[in-house]
């Protein structure tokens, strides 16, 4: 019970949260608040089910806001200025996205450099040539992008549940699988727990770590797609400071930052966390949105604190269970 | 044993001189210098006066990152402090304004220290706290408004200037020799350089390794409120979404350009402020050959790509094996 | 069942040889192991046993030689070819992934997996199964981290059978277990010899070899001592063979016992204890006495200095220095009162690797006289050249990195940084232990020295014979209690020993 104890109080926070919510705000629990906090958090679920990853493994992707707001800037010229059609520029951001990570990935491992240091480069990296394509905002006007915004499930209650929403639970699924019921997913934990008896142990540290980045960016890539859909629009500066929203609900998710514990669906409860405080402040009307902040702060030195505990409590108490001779 | 640029200083110096010598080609009078109402003037002083703050927070980010630390929040700490100063300029006197701001930045510093020395948190997770909540902060005492202020006893720290030498240089100048005298001048320095090579060999050999952490995060906050001051003097306001920005990042970058290991040990503060303003020198050499501003962040990107490059110690085994082979 | 002689044999190693730089590390050494056997691979540190398993599970590659698994000449380049040949290693340190649950440590890499996706049922019940047969039952759905070092080791030693059953080699696997565990490890070990893998045994404790292995090989200095049967050698032979010497010197140069009166008192402990951490024990340390502390390892004589010196704080008892009650609850405290502490991890808790030789012999004495009160340089320089010449320290450069200095002279430079601060009393963890024999020698003349000019001293060794050199009295450790304290004509190696073992009644 203990291994899930972060994530039940994490579920156990939201819960009260909502319900604290409801029973201030009578119109607050339906479909629509719902159905609109997974559209409003989806592009940040994506990016935060690959930084999941990221931390699981010990490291951490700095780079992720960046290639959110390199993916907008880049679907928007390659759509409005160079008229490709949508979806070959959303393959294509893909494409390159997945090689960024790649790329950060090798060096990690190849170089043996701290990720802090090498995603900080890819941060600065991927933000300047954002900039480089374009300061403006330019909105994007492709048909394709008023399709899937006007393709929506309706929901009794009057709850209309996106394409992006759907996308963004696909992913949290998909990541969920991934990590827990696969070889790579026990990999990235492995890797988390001791880099050299990971590889004593007959992994290929590299290929993973490499994987680990790629995956990492590719959603932050397909989260710029999202963000793109969002918006209608490609901006350089869009996302900043994404990749510390993306930190924050991974940690408030119950995933340990110095690596090899944590789950997916704690890192989409912690998104939606952060997603409900926003609506909460939205609906309170008086309040600001910089307490928003303040709020997420406390979540982490709470969540942080819980885990310093909880980890000093399991090194206490080891089992010596039942060893008989043969 | 952990690998890094060379704390010679050599390299970095060599650095600096490059870049200035490619900004004086892209602009020939970068190196003059004009004196105007008893004020320096001139690319080179600008340099100097705008690389302030970022030196200003790698005074005291050298100090945590040798004791194998890092501090992200010192940005958020310059948003909260100059926010205060800003707000309470116009109403309050020059010295009550400043006490309010370093006193506020004193207890940033208490609360990243407690957390990683006192409760043990990572400091990279620990400091996260603040950098995230800090902001919000900010925007709180500035109720989400650009504060401006009037007052010129605190707009001279931002546009002043002492014998000619502009008011953020001469107290960046001054906080960094009060540095080199508490760090250098007593055993300090050692018993940092102890700490962060092997905490608990330190401990074991009776240093109070617990005050020392929690001294040096206060300290690394004090340098980002008077960095946060100087941003916000400078301005004639404060803008709490904007101030000290992604800072955090350019100081650990001037530290390591600097030649500290990001594990610890061995430091120069120094070459950590050298580090800053070889980034002002890049920053203001753009701005000259007329490239967009945005264009830094890609030199940047290639600068801590050639940092990594020559401290990885990969790249060292390999030449240190061509070395031997030539031999 | 006893390995068949007439076989052909397992693992055969001919020639090997292995240099970094000028350093020979190994040269021509054989190694044979049969199926079914557990042999013995022993030496001293530096004799390259630890490159010797490396270059035969492909982590170094090797300069010459040939290695033969069945007959069947074989060349890992990689730890992974190693073991796809049939070569498994279990190191010291286990080198699992606690955070992993036991299930995924057995098949991390090669788990069961159908359309991509690892069967959880399939593999927990491969590990149940696995685990089973080597009397283990545990929930291999807990992280590995919840169990005990020595099921860890277990664990370790499954994963590695169960991925190449035919050469295991245990390295050090020892040592972090108590008895008992020991004595499940070795059944483990005598089930496997009888299945027929070959066991390549590393360890420094002989009784150990005695009591599980068939076969012997000793290395030297990185050479083939020989290869015996381990019945049929006489242990003061094997001795002999590892250190090229014999103990006769040491154990029969026993010091005069101190028959004139006994110096005043340093430190008295009393009822000093931490529940969950070591039963409280009493402790009177005198000037010019050595007082040793005895013990397996895990006993508790590590955590009685740890306690002596505040690096870990007690919950009862009282302490008097000097015949007045102090409170020792950190180490800058016991320093303030005299003591000083030279811990057994000399990397992790004793040197700063980077830091210069001088720097770190001033930094105890720098770090009692306070930040405010910095050592001038010439003050620095004087006291490292003193110490350096003193304790013979090499190479004489006070301005090297001490992480470059050999494991004898680093230790030499911890005592020197507590002698800089003229200590009353000296605490010594394990002072001989990984040094070479020269280095190992004059510590001991040292320790003799340091208690002629009145410094109290206590002492933790493994060493036996030492201790009954030295120590004027030996406190003797079993299960984390103090069992026993001998004094005069009490403290030989076999008063010791019965100690150990419980052959004589509880003293405290």
């Amino acid at each position: 019970m203990r291994r899930h104890l972060p994530v039940l109080v994490t579920t156990a926070v939201f819960v009260a949260m909502f319900v604290a919510c409801s029973l201030q705000y009578p119109n607050f629990a339906s479909t629509r608040v719902v159905a609109n906090l997974l559209t409003d958090n989806a592009f940040l679920g994506i990016v935060a089910v690959g930084m999941t990853f990221v931390i699981i493994s010990g490291g951490i992707d700095l780079s992720v806001g960046s290639v959110i707001g390199f993916t907008t800037v880049f679907l928007a010229i390659a759509i409005e200025h160079l008229g490709w059609p949508p979806t070959v520029a959303f393959a294509a951001v893909l494409v390159l996205a997945a090689l960024f990570g790649a790329g950060m990935g090798a060096v990690i491992h190849y170089l043996e450099m701290p990720p802090f240091i090498v995603t900080l480069a890819g941060m600065f990296l991927a933000r300047g040539a954002s900039f480089l394509m374009s300061t403006e905002s330019i909105a994007i006007n492709a048909p394709l992008y008023a399709e899937i915004s006007s393709t929506v499930i309706r929901l009794p209650g009057g709850g209309r549940l996106t394409l992006i929403a759907i996308l963004m639970l696909a992913v949290v699924l998909a990541g969920a699988v991934l990590l827990h019921a696969t070889r790579f997913g026990a990999n990235v934990y492995a890797l988390g727990g001791s880099r050299a008896s990971t590889e004593m142990m007959g992994v290929r540290v590299g290929p993973a770590t490499i994987r680990i980045y790629l995956f990492s960016s590719l959603l932050a890539g397909l989260s710029g797609i999202v963000f793109s859909l969002y918006t209608s629009s490609g901006y350089s500066l869009s996302a900043v400071g994404v990749e510390l929203d993306a930190i924050a609900a991974v940690v408030i998710g119950g995933t340990l930052l110095t690596g090899g514990y944590g789950t997916v669906f704690g890192t989409f409860i912690g998104v939606l966390i952060q997603g409900l405080i926003q609506t909460y402040i939205s609906f309170d009307g008086s309040l600001s949105s910089w307490w928003a902040k303040i709020a997420t702060g406390l979540l982490l030195f709470a969540f942080i604190a819980f885990q310093q505990l909880s980890v000093g409590l399991s090194r206490r108490g080891r089992r010596m269970a039942g060893v008989t001779a043969p | 044993m952990t690998l890094r640029l060379p704390r010679s200083g050599v390299p970095q110096i060599l650095a600096l001189l490059v870049i200035l010598a490619i900004n004086w080609i892209v602009s020939p009078q970068f190196f003059d210098i004009r004196l105007q109402d008893g004020r320096l003037f001139g690319s080179l002083i600008d340099v100097l006066n705008r690389g302030a703050p970022v030196a200003l927070l790698s005074i005291g980010m050298v100090l945590v990152i040798a004791l194998r630390g890092i501090d992200l929040s010192v940005g958020a700490v310059m948003a909260i402090c100059g926010a205060i100063a800003a707000s309470l300029a116009d109403s309050h006197s020059l010295p009550v304004t400043l006490a309010a701001a370093l006193g506020v930045g004193l207890l940033c510093g208490l609360w990243n220290g407690v957390l990683v020395a006192g409760l043990g948190i990572q400091p990279i997770v620990a400091t996260l706290i603040l950098m995230v909540a800090g902001r919000g902060i900010a925007q709180l005492i500035t109720e989400g408004r650009i504060v401006t202020f009037t007052d010129p006893a605190l707009a001279w720290i931002g546009g002043g200037s002492i014998a000619g030498v502009p008011a953020p240089v001469a107290i960046t100048a001054a906080m960094l020799l009060v540095t080199l005298l508490l760090v250098r001048g007593t055993a300090l320095g050692l018993m940092i350089e102890a700490t962060g090579g092997n905490e608990r060999a330190s401990t074991l050999a009776g240093i109070g390794t617990r005050a020392m952490t929690i001294a040096v995060y206060v300290w690394c906050s004090l340098c980002a409120a008077m960095a946060g001051v100087i941003a916000a003097a400078d301005i004639l306001g404060a803008d709490a979404n904007n101030s000290g920005l992604w800072l955090e990042l350019d100081a650990i970058l001037a530290v390591v350009i600097g030649g500290t290991s990001l594990f610890g040990g061995r430091f120069s503060i120094g070459l950590a402020v050298l580090g800053a303003l070889i980034i002002q020198a890049m920053n203001t050499g753009i701005l000259l050959s007329g490239y967009p501003p945005q264009f830094n962040l890609v030199v940047k990107a290639v600068v801590v790509m050639a940092v990594l490059l020559v401290q990885s110690p990969k790249l060292a085994g390999l030449s240190a094996a061509l070395r031997r082979r030539a031999r | 069942m006893p390995p068949d002689v007439s076989a052909p044999p397992l693992l055969e190693i001919r020639g090997l040889s292995k240099s970094f730089g000028p350093v020979h590390a190994l040269e021509g050494v054989d190694l044979t192991v049969r199926a079914g056997e557990i042999h013995a691979l022993l030496g001293e540190n530096g004799a390259g046993k630890s490159t010797l398993i490396k270059a035969l599970t492909g982590i170094y590659s090797r300069d010459a030689g040939t290695v033969r698994l069945a007959g069947e000449v074989i060349a890992p380049a990689t730890a992974d070819e190693a073991v796809a040949a049939g070569i498994a290693t279990v190191y010291q340190e286990v080198n699992l992934l606690p955070n992993l649950s036991v299930a995924q440590n057995l098949y991390l890499g090669r788990q069961p997996t159908r359309f991509g996706l690892v069967q959880r049922a399939e593999m927990r019940r491969r590990a149940r199964d696995l685990l089973a047969g080597f009397g283990l039952t545990l929930d291999v759905d807990a992280p590995l981290g919840e169990y005990s070092v020595a099921v860890q080791s277990l664990v370790a030693i499954a994963r590695a059978v169960d991925l190449s059953a035919r050469v295991l080699i245990l390295d050090e696997p020892t040592a972090s277990l108590d008895a008992n565990e020991v004595e499940v490890l070795f059944a483990v070990m005598r089930q496997l010899a009888a299945r027929g893998i070959g066991i390549v045994f590393v360890t420094h404790f002989l009784d150990l070899v005695y009591a599980v292995c068939d076969r012997i090989t000793v290395l030297r200095n990185g050479r083939l001592v020989g290869e015996r049967e381990t019945t049929g050698l006489p242990r003061l032979e094997l001795v002999h063979m590892m250190l090229g010497r014999e103990l006769s010197e040491a154990t029969h140069d026993r010091a005069p016992a101190a028959d004139e009166a006994k110096g005043p008192v340093v430190a008295a402990f009393q009822g000093v204890g931490k529940s969950g951490y070591l039963a409280p024990f009493d402790l009177t340390l005198r000037r010019g006495d050595v007082v040793g502390l005895a013990g397996l390892l895990g006993s508790g004589r590590t955590e009685t200095v740890r306690l002596v010196f505040g690096a870990e704080r007690a919950d009862c008892g009282s302490v008097a220095v000097d015949g007045r009650p102090v409170r020792l609850a950190n180490p800058r405290e016991a320093i303030r009162h005299g003591f000083g502490y030279c811990p057994e991890e000399r990397k992790t808790e004793g040197i700063v690797a980077e830091l210069t030789v001088r720097e770190n012999i001033v930094l105890a004495l720098q770090a009692r006289r306070g930040i405010l009160k910095p050592l001038a340089r010439r003050e620095q320089d004087e006291i490292a050249r003193r110490f350096i010449r003193l304790l013979d320290i090499r190479p004489a450069d006070p301005e090297r990195p001490i992480g470059l200095l050999s494991g004898g002279n680093q230790q030499k430079v911890l005592l020197a940084r507590w002698l800089a601060t003229e200590p009353r009393l000296l605490i010594l963890d394990e002072p001989t232990r990984g040094i070479d024999v020269g280095a190992h020698a004059e510590i001991i003349r040292l320790i003799r020295q340091l208690c002629a000019e009145g410094m109290a001293l206590l002492v933790v060794s493994s060493e036996l014979e030492e201790i009954a050199v030295y120590a004027d009295e030996v406190a003797v450790l079993r299960d984390r209690a103090h069992v026993a304290m001998l004094g005069g004509a009490d403290v030989s190696v076999p008063a010791i020993l019965a100690a150990i073992a419980g052959e004589t009644p509880r003293a405290a």
